[in-house]
């Protein structure tokens, strides 16, 4: 399989806290990335407190309220900004708990991911051998799968619901972060302070965990924001297709696919939340765009 | 690359394909419900023909078993009844195979003419407007959902400007007598201008939801790339030599430009697979995407299981050809 490379830098020039830090604070600079992580964190606080600030209950239907259009047009009703469903429910509430789907899947399908990926890539990476074979094997067997069909087939097994969703895209998204970290361990345990490390008599499990692991932070982030990204758009696919949580509960994709049937007129419904779901995606991604240029060398000077 | 290599590779991707075999095998394992049950729906029989039945099925055997009967029919494209259709999985896989071809070729096909110009372009006029339009476009079409998008292409170009027809692959009035299944191609075979111009029009909208990512992948790269040439010694010397830009930006810089976007191209082209049955369903368009999302709710899990297996060895096999295309463009990389 051809490697796709994250990041290019030499993990090993600087002491590790000091470059992780450097990298932050030079991310931290671009007034753009920084204004794209305020709107993500402002997503991130619409699903904790959604509760709190959403006008109405996102399942209470009223079909006095079917189809009522945004405030703003004819018709409209400034306590359902943005009007309401086939069911008469406020989009704009069902829009603010719908991030608690796509936020929560998120969230935890990459750090479960991560988690996974980090310990198998730096066992492969370091220890070599068996291990190595064993898990960039399983590596490439599960490369050789479309992830939309591989989550989809599995699905189709366990049944849609929050739980099996979380499983069917974790079940394939830890190979990603595997490879990157695989590599860098390669890259990395070689060096100076690994050899030195090494002299002194660390165990193999501190050799991986505290002396190349901080090392190879910077490449972890970028790839978990990307695929942060990517994993929140298949949810959404997969809620589209009916196979995401199912209803009453609200997801963007499932509000989308809902609103399909009225886009003729009524076309408010698809409309905002996917455009919620493309203003979260685009944050995340120009987010991870500024940390990449952060991590990469080449633009340190 | 020697002959030798080439081989080694290829060996290399049999225990990948048999690790998939077992896992689409093991999927089919734990699929919840009797097929049996499945297969009869509300039909009673004896028991001595529902016995009869499952032994037919090689439902009987132990898994090792089922799992080697499973992969030499595999071998021969025996995939057993489509519950649903009452016909052989693959004639069923096959029938719809033709419209995802066609659509899939038509997204690739747009993705590499939109984002080389664009790409080259770009890094030419590196910070120009252009760069910057380049840049935010392809942002955005990496950040978009497809079937949104595909929702909102159909509002715009099929409902309110009547340009483009909302759904489906070509008019009753436009079938054309199949020579290769495709409709582009099979209407220009028989001379059929009217059934191309209907079959084009119809595809316009599912190609650019399909392709946009893939467009803005490519466009990234070939700037990467380009930006990356540009700056080499030898463009340098051709300009020292006084040729001309055009002359140094084809003869020189592209050829080597484009090596990875072509790699990229031939990777993300496993990725369109997963594109279809989310782009196929928003079109309606009768694909093998649909299809298997159509088998999902219909609980047709022998066409699934299929389908799951030819997408994973379709996608394997077009990884296989991107390495190997690498490398017969790149003479560096040894394998």
């Amino acid at each position: 399989m051809t490697t796709v490379t994250y990041w290019t830098g030499d993990a090993g020039t600087a002491k590790s806290e000091t470059l992780f830090q450097r990298n932050m604070k030079l991310f931290a600079s671009s007034r753009l990335s920084m204004f794209f992580l305020f709107i993500t964190l402002g997503f991130v606080f619409m699903a904790i407190a959604a509760p709190l600030i959403a006008p109405h209950d996102p399942s209470d239907a009223d079909l006095f309220r079917r189809l009522l259009p945004p405030a703003w047009m004819d018709g409209g009703d400034w306590s359902f900004p943005l009007g309401c469903d086939a069911l008469g429910r406020d989009i704009l509430s069902r829009i603010i708990f719908g991030s608690r789907v796509s936020i929560f899947i998120g969230v935890t399908v990459i750090l479960v991911a991560t988690t996974i990926g980090v310990l198998a890539g730096l066992a492969a990476g370091y220890l070599r051998g068996w291990v190595d074979i064993v898990i960039s094997r399983l590596v490439d067997i599960l490369l050789g799968f479309p992830y939309l069909i591989f989550a989809i087939a599995l699905i189709a097994m366990t049944g849609p619901g929050l739980q099996n969703i979380v499983l069917a895209l974790a079940y394939k998204e830890w190979v990603i972060p595997c490879r990157v970290v695989r590599g860098e361990t390669l890259a990395t345990s070689g060096v100076e302070y690994v050899e030195a490390a090494r002299a002194m008599g660390a165990s193999k499990s501190d050799i991986m965990l505290r002396e190349i692991l901080p090392n190879i932070l910077s490449p972890v982030l970028v790839v978990s924001t990307v695929r942060m990204a990517h994993v929140i758009i298949l949810e959404a696919s997969l809620s589209f297709l009916g196979l995401g949580v199912q209803p009453p509960m609200a997801s963007w994709g499932s509000m989308v696919a809902d609103g399909r049937s009225f886009m003729l007129q009524e076309w408010w419904l698809s409309t905002f939340p996917g455009l919620a779901i493309l203003l979260l995606v685009l944050s995340i991604n120009v987010v991870s765009q500024g940390l990449r240029d952060a991590f990469d060398p080449r633009f340190h000077d | 690359m020697g002959l030798g290599k080439f081989i080694e590779r290829l060996l290399q991707l049999i225990p990948v394909l048999l690790g998939v075999s077992i896992i689409v095998f093991v999927m089919m394992l734990f699929t919840p419900g009797d097929p049996v049950a499945i297969m009869l729906g509300d039909q009673h029989v004896t028991e001595e023909l529902e016995n009869a039945l499952r032994h037919d099925m090689g439902l009987d055997l132990p898994p090792h078993q089922r799992f080697f009967k499973f992969l030499s029919n595999a071998l021969t494209l025996d995939f057993g009844l489509s519950y649903y259709h009452r016909q052989p999985v693959w004639d069923v896989i096959a029938s719809r195979l033709p419209a995802t071809i066609e659509l899939s070729l038509a997204a690739l096909v747009f993705a590499l003419v939109v984002s080389i110009p664009l790409g080259v372009l770009a890094a030419v006029h590196k910070n120009s407007l252009l760069d910057r339009i380049a840049t935010v476009t392809s942002l955005f079409g990496v950040s978009l959902p497809g079937f949104w998008f595909g929702i909102l292409l159909i509002i715009f170009f099929a409902v309110n400007m009547h340009w483009l027809p909302v759904a489906g692959r070509a008019g009753f009035e436009s079938e054309v007598a199949p020579i290769t299944h495709l409709l582009l191609i099979d209407s220009l075979l028989r001379g059929r201008i009217d059934a191309f111009w209907d079959a084009l029009r119809h595809l316009i909208l599912p190609t650019i939801t399909l392709g946009l990512p893939m467009a803005s992948i490519l466009t990234r790269v070939t700037r990467a790339s380009m930006l990356d040439v540009l700056n080499r010694d030898y463009i340098t010397f051709a300009e020292a030599k006084g040729l001309s830009k055009t002359k140094i930006l084809i003869k020189h810089a592209l050829k080597n430009a484009l090596i990875p976007t072509v790699t990229v191209a031939a990777i993300e082209t496993g990725s369109l697979l997963g594109g279809n049955m989310v782009v196929e369903t928003v079109f309606g368009w009768p694909g093998l995407g649909r299809l298997v999302v159509e088998s999902i709710f219909v609980r047709n899990y022998p066409l699934i299981q299929a389908a799951v297996l030819f997408y994973a060895v379709t996608y394997v096999m077009l990884n296989f050809f991107a390495d190997i295309l690498y490398t017969m463009l790149n003479p560096r990389v040894k394998l």
